[in-house]
């Protein structure tokens, strides 16, 4: 809401030469946060003038100028910059006559913009000044010629200020208005605050006028459908003015405090509904009663019914829409926006005015339907004090009356049939217990008295009846609020609470944090990335397979082409990595841990229709409440590019590859404390031989948690990512539900080892991780450590078949280990893969 | 057969005078070896010397015993000798052939980094657990009824309207992607037994652009406790001590009214900021509020009996002023100079 201070200075007492920064500080103490401020951004001099004289003279480029001779000060006296009192001026305009009043920017004038006025040589003159027009100013659209004073029906001396004159000199105070306070969208509210915040006395602006209830305009209410139980339209006034003079100008001052308010001069009429409604935060509708066919009538739309509104635009209705209607079907959707039929025009002469009072939900239905935010309707959705619809009609008829000419005759109607706001009972000891302040009964009191409440005292507390335009004030902690904000928020003591002992982060928490600081250490940098795709990042990423996995779409993405919610932490880690190395950074070590979404295929989420708050829902209600949510489990995700050692002085450069990503893998498992198995794997969007698929072991079996590997090189190609770009990514949820909560530890045997190596020859395809198992798994008890030493192919061996070497270690936990014992061991081993693998033992 | 060696003195004198200098000259382990084979081996002279006392007459074998003995103790120590010398030799050349520069020695590991924003939510819960508050988590996809019906934003009321909600789609299902990280207040009443203090950290979303004071994906952390007595001077002690701990002892809050659905009466806070490059100052923090009755309601918590308060702040904001940051899109990006600024630590 923005509130321009002369207007403000009308309703409420304000310190001398308050600033803009004063009047904000006191705002802002009971609750309305500065937004900003706004003024006419010119400085002059910028006087009254009158056209002398003036010389059309034709210009090679097709323009006519014409060169003006224009009095500035009253002559023989020093224009406002010390200057001759008649100037030469170069104006474009040809819409004045000698003998016109205008308003001259002298040099010296800063119009808005920084746009510096200066004497300046133009079409072959020195211009002393500018003929400025209305836009110029900042007071209107209107650029078809420059402003003549006589159109605002100003008769003011030569040399007058004219930025006093026309209210340029007028500043306004934004703040912003929290949605539970209808009240303050009008200087009338804002003016209330600032007195409630300085004490300085408030003059309600209801009080200036004396509303005469107009009679014999017929006016039904007819809401078969209430929302909620709650009738449309529960307060209508109409008032009749006739004879208005549609050609006079709106005044200076009205047409700058609307400009300051945000709002846009368009006619006499409108302009004055338009300042009503800002003054008493009363939305006013003014119709042109000649363009109305009988009576009006207040109802729900009918299905298919359609309404062309000031905009221009034919909208078709819903059932829900309030509608205004006269005898010919729509002419306005209630409170949101009028209709054209009945529009007011520069002919109109006879206004009907409508005050009313709508349903907040009703209008904030219609609004977002047709997503037709306007300013009445930003009213009503917060609430109207049902009490200042009726002044406000009178005031729209006095301003109609004194500015526009017109007179009322007494036509009209009254409907009101709001219901009054309820009574609270503030218990004594209430408003001290929830806000930790020691008030004294009569702070309570005096509080809610002075925000407009009726208080009465009881045995058990205060009665408090709120005043009506604080439909907010529901309950007693509403009201304990009120009273802290009135005397002050800065008398809330600061006490520490004593919490119950708690029992620290939990275990996933606790293993989320170590894993993202061991991948930290192990030289992985840490990325968040927005968890949007689109379906063809979904088709790589969701599945290993070529089945597509669903995803979790949003309705209304900020991008249509990323819709989809992640189901892989892979394409955000890609396009983390493509923007790295965009901006020249071409090693890369990334890693995510976050939330993926995963629905089950075929399967409806979250629910039609929901509990209502405040209340406890059924354990049933609760249940399904928790069934909706779809499966959101945390991956880790990790990828590498570039080199993982860079070239240097004695050292080779050393790509990434697979065994990056498997290094990862490793530091995982040690991180989570749980046992992994590497096995060959297939994904589709990874390289068909260097694709690992994890799996954790567990007393329950053998679990698929996820892949390592080094992206499809075509796929790299197309993404603009060099050709190998190592990652894996694994279902972090689930390797810590593998964890077991304590680690099985054997006793360390001191008796010494025996070592031997083993080479077994197997088929080229044998992964050596399998043979390993088997080695190890044949080899019992006794055999303590497994490394793969070697893997020799080529000349000595039979086609297509590899030799492995495995380092042996055997240790017993009790005593010291004959060669015999180790070699029966290994050859046992050997025996198993062997059985497994056709594996023959390499002499 | 060779003649019989003659042990003189002057013999056996120059026998040691030419071990000593051989020795002399050998400077590494080899030469060492070389003279020793040559001196005092088997077949070094003193070596034949001491041979040949056997085959003297009885009466000349102890004088010649005893010269040849001496003679060969001596060349023996003076190897004994040269050959901790020669070590130490070696060993010198040998540190000398292994230096490096170590200004230019190549580096193997690379150094990664956590993201600030994570370390800053890791540094918030520590601050929180160390007061005995737990950490509560839930979806980010989330029901409406928990986003904004549990925490009393009526459907049709403006605030909800204006929380710039993502909607999954259906619309008709109810779902969004949680606007703010309260609806785990509400998870944490209904799964916890009371009394309840717990943080809520994490990601939320807002239909915002990205901008260099916007982000649509962004994080808070949220924090409510719900006991008997507790008041809005128990919500700014444990605002005050919070602030304390993340901008030092001078640290304060500053209350000032607003509204929020969720919570009555509500507050903006300030937090006064002594640390702050270019001069302490008050910097806007969050929201805050005595938890509104129906929240507690809609848990099946008795207003009258607990009363409790809640707070919440941008940990992007956070990290924005704390860190002197002026763009938000650096915080967003994954441009992976940034958190290596910070490494291991906010």
């Amino acid at each position: 809401m923005r509130v321009p201070i002369s207007w403000l200075a009308e309703y409420v007492d304000l310190p001398t030469n308050a600033s803009i920064a004063d009047i904000h500080a006191a705002l802002v103490k009971v609750g309305l946060e500065e937004e900003g401020s706004h003024d006419f951004d010119l400085t002059g001099p910028i006087v009254v003038g009158q056209v002398l004289e003036f010389v059309e003279e034709p210009q090679s480029n097709g323009k006519t100028i014409r060169w003006c001779q224009v009095r500035v000060a009253p002559e023989g006296r020093l224009a406002a910059d010390g200057g001759a009192d008649v100037r030469g001026i170069v104006c474009g305009a040809r819409n004045f006559e000698v003998g016109d009043k205008v308003v001259v920017t002298l040099p010296g004038a800063v119009l808005p913009g920084g746009f510096a006025i200066a004497a300046r040589k133009t079409y072959g003159h020195v211009s002393d000044g500018m003929i400025a027009s209305a836009r110029e100013l900042g007071l209107g659209d209107d650029h078809d010629g420059i402003l003549r004073l006589v159109t605002l029906g100003l008769d003011p001396e030569v040399g007058t200020d004219a930025i006093a004159l026309l209210g340029l000199d007028d500043e306004a105070v934004e703040v912003n208005v929290t949605p539970d306070r209808g009240y303050a969208f009008s200087v009338r509210g804002i003016a209330r605050e600032y007195s409630h915040s300085t004490g300085a006395p408030f003059r309600d602006p209801v009080e200036r006028v004396t509303p005469v209830a107009g009679t014999g305009f017929p006016v039904a209410i007819h809401d078969e459908a209430p929302i909620r139980g709650r009738v449309g339209a529960t307060v209508f006034i109409t008032r009749v003015v006739r004879g208005v003079d549609p050609t006079r100008p709106s005044p200076p001052w009205l047409v700058s405090r609307l400009k300051l308010a945000g709002i846009r001069s368009i006619s006499l009429i409108v302009d004055i509904t338009n300042y009503v409604m800002l003054e008493f935060g009363q939305p006013i509708h003014g119709y042109d009663l000649d363009a109305l066919q009988g009576g009006i009538v207040v109802r729900r739309a009918a299905e298919g019914e359609t309404l062309e509104t000031l905009d221009g635009q034919t909208r078709t209705l819903h059932p829900e829409d309030l509608l205004i209607t006269d005898d010919r079907g729509p002419i306005g959707l209630a409170g949101v926006m009028g209709g054209a039929s009945t529009e007011i025009s520069d002919q109109t002469r006879n206004v009907l005015i409508e005050s009313a009072n709508f349903d907040p939900v009703s209008i904030a239905r219609t609004a977002r339907r047709h997503k037709l935010p306007s300013e009445a309707s930003r009213r009503f959705e917060r609430g109207v004090d049902p009490k200042v619809a009726q002044p406000a009609a009178a005031r729209v008829v006095e301003l109609l009356e004194t500015l526009a000419g017109g007179t009322a005759d007494g036509l009209g109607s009254v409907h009101h049939e709001h219901p009054e706001l309820g009574a609270i009972l503030l218990p004594f000891g209430y408003v001290q217990r929830l806000v930790g302040v020691d008030f004294t009964p009569d702070d309570i009191a005096r509080s809610l008295a002075e925000i407009g409440s009726t208080v009465e005292e009881n045995a058990a507390g205060f009665e408090v009846h709120p005043p009506s335009w604080r439909p907010d004030l529901v309950d007693k902690a509403s009201l304990a609020e009120e009273v802290a904000r009135i005397v002050g928020y800065d008398r809330i003591p600061s006490v520490l609470p004593v919490a119950p002992p708690g029992r620290g982060l939990t275990v996933s928490q606790v293993t989320r944090r170590r894993t993202a600081d061991v991948l930290a250490a192990g030289g992985l940098t840490e990325v968040l990335a927005y968890p949007f795709l689109s379906a063809a990042q979904n088709r790589a990423f969701g599945s290993a397979d070529d089945t597509e996995v669903p995803a979790i779409r949003v309705a209304n993405p900020l991008d249509a082409e990323a819709a989809l919610l992640r189901t892989s932490l892979l394409p955000g880690l890609i396009d983390i990595a493509r923007r790295n190395l965009s901006r020249g950074l071409t090693d890369l070590a990334l890693f995510e841990l976050g939330l993926v979404f995963r629905p089950e295929a075929g399967r409806r989420y979250g629910q039609d229709a929901l509990p209502v708050g405040a209340a406890l829902p059924s354990d049933d209600e609760l249940g399904e409440l928790h069934a909706g949510i779809p499966p959101q489990p945390r991956h880790v995700g990790v990828l590498l590019l570039g080199n993982a050692v860079d070239k240097q002085p004695g050292q080779p450069a050393v790509p990434v590859g697979v065994a990056d990503a498997l290094d990862v893998v490793r530091l995982l498992e040690s991180a989570l404390a749980v046992d992994l198995r590497v096995e060959t794997g297939r994904h589709k969007s990874l390289h068909p031989g260097r694709t690992a698929e994890i799996f954790v072991e567990t007393a329950a079996g053998s679990t698929s948690v996820g892949f390592a590997g080094e992206l499809l090189p075509a796929l790299a190609h197309e993404l603009d990512l060099p050709r190998v770009v190592a990652v894996a990514e694994l279902d972090l949820d689930a390797l810590i539900a593998a964890a077991g909560s304590t680690i099985d530890v054997a006793p360390i045997s001191g008796f010494p080892a025996a070592t031997q190596d083993l080479s077994l020859v197997v088929a080229a395809d044998v992964p050596a991780g399998d043979v390993r198992r088997a080695v190890a798994e044949g080899a019992g008890e006794l055999l303590e450590s497994i490394r793969l030493v070697d893997d020799y192919r080529g000349a000595g061996l039979p086609d297509a078949s590899k030799s492995l070497t495995f380092a042996l270690r055997f240790r017993a936990p009790d005593r010291t280990l004959t060669a015999a014992e180790a070699s029966d061991a290994k050859l046992a081993g050997a025996a198993t893969a062997a059985e497994r693998f056709a594996a023959t033992v390499r002499e | 057969m060779s003649e019989p060696i003659a042990i003189t003195e002057q013999a056996v004198s120059d026998a040691v005078d030419a071990a000593l200098a051989a020795l002399a000259d050998a400077t590494d382990s080899a030469g060492l070896r070389a003279v020793r084979t040559e001196h005092a081996g088997e077949h070094s002279p003193l070596a034949g010397f001491n041979a040949a006392i056997k085959s003297l007459p009885g009466d000349q074998k102890a004088a010649a015993g005893k010269l040849v003995g001496q003679a060969r103790a001596r060349v023996n120590q003076a190897i004994a000798t040269r050959e901790t010398e020669v070590v130490a030799l070696e060993e010198a050349r040998r540190l000398a052939d292994e230096a490096v520069d170590v200004t230019a020695v190549a580096t193997r590991r690379r150094i990664g980094a956590r993201h600030p924003l994570s370390l800053l939510q890791d540094r918030i819960a520590d601050i929180f657990v160390g007061m005995g508050w737990e950490v509560a988590e839930g979806p980010e996809v989330e029901s409406e009824w928990f986003n904004f019906d549990a925490l009393n934003f009526d459907a049709d009321h403006p605030a909800r309207a204006m929380q710039d909600t993502f909607f999954i789609d259906p619309p008709e299902s109810h779902l969004v992607l949680r606007t703010h990280t309260s609806p785990v207040q509400v998870r944490s009443l209904l799964e916890r037994d009371l009394p309840v203090y717990v943080i809520a950290p994490g990601r939320v979303y807002r239909t915002d652009e990205l901008d260099a004071t916007h982000t649509p994906v962004f994080s808070q952390v949220e924090g409510i406790a719900i006991d008997k007595g507790l008041t809005m001077a128990h919500l700014r002690g444990t605002l005050e001590h919070f602030a304390r701990q993340m901008f030092g002892e001078e640290a304060k809050i500053r209350l000032r009214p607003n509204y929020f659905p969720f919570t009555e009466p509500s507050a903006e806070m300030d937090v006064w900021q002594p640390n702050a490059k270019g001069g302490a100052r008050w910097v806007e923090w969050g929201g805050c509020g005595m938890v509104n009755p129906n929240v507690l309601r809609s848990a099946g918590i008795d207003p009258d009996e607990y009363s409790g308060f809640a707070f919440g702040m941008g940990i992007e904001r956070t990290l924005q002023f704390r860190n002197d940051l002026n763009d938000m899109r650096d915080m967003v990006e994954g441009d992976v100079r940034f958190s290596q600024q910070f490494g291991m630590v906010v």
